[in-house]
């Protein structure tokens, strides 16, 4: 446990693995690896591949690990799938996309369950990219099932975002606009085999150009590329290929614009409020459930003897020493 | 604070496609509360073992009904003993005859159900045999 | 049906028979609440008049040789001929299993069928690592037209038919066929059998997958136009829901995944070829399942014959009846067999045999008690064939045609059948047909949860199997004799693959395949540049890759 993050720093793919394991599973000792790889992150390209369930986001990722692999880059994946309401167990089914790069070692795919975050997307993602990142992968991919606002959370965690369409989702487009614009850095319309995707692919340009007029997005112009029938191979490599071109391209503007790390503040920012959390306020509240001193605090507010904010200063100053 | 669930990786080693074995346990190891990866048909022992460790799984479950067992189950076993992780236990089903259990054992593998196996024998064989790592 | 006057009676006496059962249900109640076919179609405690008075005796059952053919597409039934006994065999090397074929003529069977190795099945040579330990394990292992004449060695192909379970490579299989015949000197249009050729139950169940359908859809219309044109006598594609129930299918499942398949090849041969309905829809053949539940099994076979008969002229302008025929073999269910207690398991393929003929099949195998346990054992295959004998010739009910027409239960049960399975069709019709379906993983999904559904039951006890769920005997010993395949047929098989591919003009086998790649790019026929290329020893394996090579690959989508 101890060594895990030298292991990962060494480039141990079972370390990481195991890694990945502790963190979705929050064993608080985690932060002792973490802190030793930290340093080591900020060095990949994060590609967010979002979109409704079907969507072939999977199949899309897999040949995109493809047409990076032809780069002679090398490829993390995590791919999210949602936990069972009901029963807490999960059909990772994302993997079974991807079987063809298994023996590559350039190659390191990891499933996550959603484990009821909200958003798509749990916390081990976030951390799970920085070991990927450490593993040195040069392009790691982020699939999450995205549905609506949920869709929205991936942006925190991506440098590039592509948004996956498919046709006879017709109307729901419409509904989605405004928040699909916002975290878009490229659409993708996928199934382009199918009936509607013409269409589509005019809406969707036409919603970029609209919102284009409004002034949003900066200088970065989104794209919207179809994507070939999966079952016509070749031509499905060509335009997968087409856009791995593209996400470097947007990869590139960032650089070019200094907006690497812009993009990563959010996250960042959501990494330190979390550790401030886990560090300050958590072994406050495990300390007083443990004491059995909450439930005395709650059973003092119902009957009003006391009220929150009162409370909270009380224990604020006895665990807080103020400093000058 | 901490969230342990046991994960399985479902694999059909060999050229074999009957998959209804496989296909109802990944559902039911959903339905029990485990995060199942199932990686389908067709797979090579050293692509199964690959995805064992890169997903850091508790179990490997092998189904195979071509009479191949006899090669598939034990190499995989030994591909995951030299990645170093050996403490991942595999498990089989499938048409395999009393006299091939011992060689399957011996080999490594944990558990070898045959036809007839009932769901929940699974799920309790699981549970009672899979400890939450440390 | 029935005049006014019939069903009046029927409805008094209906009550009083209703108030009779409510009595005694008071006392003792039922055994248990749903009573419901192994597919969990409901049953009714009785069916009488009223359940089949919508049928029109001309329209919907007349007589056998008759349109909707749903008592059998011969006016004579099997007073003319009995189905054919064929029983599937195959194993270790092309050697041995032509020794068994030998061996089976000579028991009365009547017709050949054979299982090919996994590697075979996928289209892989025994030298590619991916067959390692797989060879001759579940079939026999054939790499090139030498493993073919050894098997076919002896057999009168102008006599015997033969069967070939063979999908993906089937071209390549078939190809072996036409040329070995040829260099025996009977012309192809002398020969008969079946190639099982159907990719659409590959991608639903069975998951022997080679290239996307789309392009398996085309070569197995190259092989319809082929077999239409020069020999006639052959069936191109043997449309299978067998696979489909053993994966988990319910009997309306299997009804209509495989009858709508059927439809795609149909159309796919008309529009892609630009054939006539009625030019190649008379060699069109099924290929279903015979499960546990009796009547549910009989009532499918028969639906299915009147389905066919109605979609034919209905969809396709079909004039000639010969393709409103649905012709048919029949297997009895593996999954309904079980490990434990084995020899009950004579007893249940007895049981589903009797439903198949019952049914009207033209063909059957009837499952060793073993099979469960892998291959069969000679005398566990001679039961199985005597089974089949037994019924033929000693139980009396080939005496007369469709004995159960005209039950109300059975009429009603097959209307019911019927019904499901077109709302089955109609859907996948909806959906832009059955590729495209298969391609939403639609009869996929419908399968595994139909599957998941039939092991919580068993699991429940809500469906019983017997040694399995219920009157299990504690620590059984499962003592089969156990045919097992030596691992040095693999060696040997090696060894005779080498040596041909030492033997070979190398450079004619590059020619031939690089042709065979400039046919399938070109949408040419397939088929001479299959039969080219085998005869010069082109293997299965080197042909499937020009089929990868060009057409991609397909993998496992994992639906579940
Ligand atoms: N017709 C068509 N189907 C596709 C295409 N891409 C993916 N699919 C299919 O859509 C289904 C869902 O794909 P998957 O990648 O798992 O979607 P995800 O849930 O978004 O990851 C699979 O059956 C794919 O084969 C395409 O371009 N055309
Ligand atoms: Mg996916």
């Amino acid at each position: 446990m101890k060594e895990l993050g030298k292991k990962v720093l060494a480039g141990d793919i079972r370390a990481a693995s195991r890694l990945i394991r502790n963190l979705e599973d929050q064993i608080p000792e985690t932060n002792i690896a973490m802190r030793e790889i930290f340093a080591h992150t900020g060095n990949s390209h994060v590609i967010g591949i979002t979109g409704a369930p079907g969507a072939g986001k999977s199949t899309l990722t897999d040949e995109l690990i493809d047409a990076y692999r032809k780069k002679d880059k090398t490829v993390g994946v995590l791919a999210v799938d949602p936990t069972s309401p009901f029963t807490g167990g999960a059909l990772l089914g994302d993997r079974i996309r991807m079987l063809r790069h298994a023996e590559d070692k350039g190659v390191f795919v990891r499933s996550l369950a959603t484990r009821g975050a909200m958003g798509g997307i749990s916390k081990a993602v976030g951390e799970g990219i920085h070991v990927m990142d450490v593993l040195k992968k040069d392009k790691i991919i982020v699939e999450t099932v995205g549905v609506g606002q949920q869709e929205v959370e991936i942006i925190n965690h991506a440098h590039t975002v592509i948004v996956v369409l498919v046709p006879g989702m017709g109307d729901e487009i419409q509904a989605l606009k405004a928040g699909l614009m916002e975290i878009a850095d490229i659409f993708v319309i996928n199934k382009a085999d199918r009936d509607g995707a013409g269409k589509l692919y005019k809406e969707t340009l036409n919603m970029v150009k609209m919102s284009k007029d409004m002034g949003d997005n900066g200088s970065w112009t989104i794209p919207v590329l179809l994507v070939e029938n999966v079952l016509e191979p070749n031509k499905f490599a060509e335009s997968v290929k087409a856009l791995s071109d593209k996400i470097d391209e947007h990869y590139q503007y960032l650089v070019d614009n200094n907006l690497l790390s812009e993009r990563m503040r959010r996250k960042t920012a959501a990494e330190v409020n979390e550790a401030l959390w886990g560090n300050i306020l958590q072994p406050v509240l495990s300390d007083l459930h443990s004491q059995g001193e909450m439930e005395k605090m709650v059973d003092k507010v119902l009957s009003r003897q006391t009220d929150p904010y009162t409370l909270a200063e009380e224990i604020a100053s006895r665990y807080i020493k103020k400093q000058a | 604070m901490s969230d342990r669930r046991i994960r399985i990786l479902l694999a059909k080693p060999g050229l074999d496609g009957h998959d209804r074995g496989a296909r109802v346990l990944a559902r039911c190891f959903r339905d029990a509360g485990f995060e199942v990866i199932y990686t389908g048909c067709h797979q090579t022992p050293e692509q199964i073992a690959s995805a064992a460790v890169q997903e850091d799984v508790d179990v490997v479950g092998l189904s195979c009904l071509s009479g191949a067992h006899k090669y598939l189950f034990p190499q995989v076993a030994k591909l995951l003993q030299d990645e170093g992780a050996g403490d991942i236990m595999v498990i089989g089903g499938g048409i395999i005859p009393d006299q091939d259990m011992q060689a399957l054992y011996e080999a490594g593998l944990k558990a070898i159900f045959t036809p007839g196996a009932t769901l929940d024998s699974l799920v309790e064989w699981i549970n009672t045999n899979v400890k939450p790592r440390a | 049906m029935f005049t006014k006057e019939l069903l009046d009676k029927s409805s008094l006496l209906r009550k009083k028979w209703e108030d009779e059962v409510k009595k005694v249900v008071a006392k003792h109640a039922d055994q248990k609440e749903e009573w419901s076919t192994v597919s969990s179609l409901n049953i009714k405690r009785i069916y009488g008049p009223e359940d089949i008075k919508d049928m029109d005796f001309e329209k919907d059952i007349a007589y056998p040789g008759q349109f909707p053919y749903l008592r059998g597409n011969q006016a004579t039934g099997y007073r003319g001929k009995y189905w054919t006994f064929r029983m599937f065999s195959g194993m270790g090397t092309a050697v041995e299993t032509n020794k068994r074929w030998h061996y089976l003529l000579t028991t009365g069977q009547t017709g050949l069928s054979t299982a090919f190795d996994f590697p075979t099945l996928m289209g892989y040579d025994t030298d590619s690592p991916k067959a390692k330990g797989e060879c001759g394990k579940c079939g026999v292992a054939i790499d090139t037209i030498d493993d073919f004449r050894d098997l076919i060695n002896g057999v009168p192909l102008d006599k015997i038919t033969t069967s070939m379970t063979i999908n993906p490579p089937a071209t390549a299989l078939w190809a072996m066929y036409c040329a070995s015949a040829e260099q025996q000197g009977i012309p192809l249009n002398k020969i008969g059998g079946t190639i099982q050729n159907d990719m659409l139950k590959e991608f639903i169940a069975q998951k022997t997958l080679m290239c996307p359908p789309e392009p398996s859809v085309k070569l197995i219309s190259d092989t319809i136009e082929f077999g239409t044109k020069y020999v006639p006598r052959w069936n191109t594609i043997s449309i299978s829901g067998y696979h489909i129930r053993e994966a988990g299918a319910t009997a309306v499942q299997e009804l209509a995944f495989t009858l709508r398949d059927g439809m795609e090849y149909v159309e796919d041969a008309i529009r892609r070829k630009g054939l006539h309905v009625d030019e190649f829809a008379p060699r069109l053949s099924f290929f279903f399942n015979s499960h546990i539940d009796f009547f549910e099994e009989i009532a499918k076979l028969r639906a299915a014959r009147r389905i066919w008969a109605k979609a034919m002229p209905e969809r396709y302008g079909s004039k000639d009846p010969r393709s409103w025929w649905m012709r048919f073999h029949t297997q009895t269910a593996g999954c309904s067999l079980t490990a434990q207690q084995p020899y009950n398991n004579v007893v249940r393929t007895a049981t589903e045999a009797l439903a198949a003929v019952l049914g009207g099949t033209q063909s059957l195998h009837t499952n060793s008690l073993d099979e469960v346990l892998c291959l069969p054992s000679d005398h566990a295959v001679q039961i199985a064939l005597r089974t089949q004998q037994l019924i033929a010739e000693e139980t009396g009910v080939c005496n007369t045609i469709d004995p159960l027409a005209g039950s109300y239960f059975v009429e009603a049960l097959t209307n019911e059948m019927e019904e499901k399975a077109w709302e089955y069709i109609h859907k996948i019709d909806d959906m832009g047909g059955m590729v495209a379906a298969i391609e939403k993983g639609f009869p996929q999904m419908e399968i595994s949860d139909a599957a998941y559904k039939f092991q919580q039951q068993i699991d429940a006890k809500e469906k019983i199997m017997i040694g399995v769920n219920k009157y299990v005997e504690a620590d059984e010993q499962i003592e089969i004799p156990l045919l097992e395949i030596d691992d040095s047929v693999e060696d040997e098989q090696l060894e005779r693959l080498a040596a041909v591919k030492r033997k070979r003009d190398g450079r004619k086998v590059a020619e031939c395949l690089n042709e065979l790649a400039g046919a399938c790019k070109k949408g040419e026929n397939v088929m001479p540049y299959c039969i080219e290329a085998v005869k010069n020893y082109a293997t299965v394996q080197e042909i499937c890759d020009v089929y990868r090579e060009v057409y991609g690959e397909y993998r496992d989508p994992g639906i579940y």
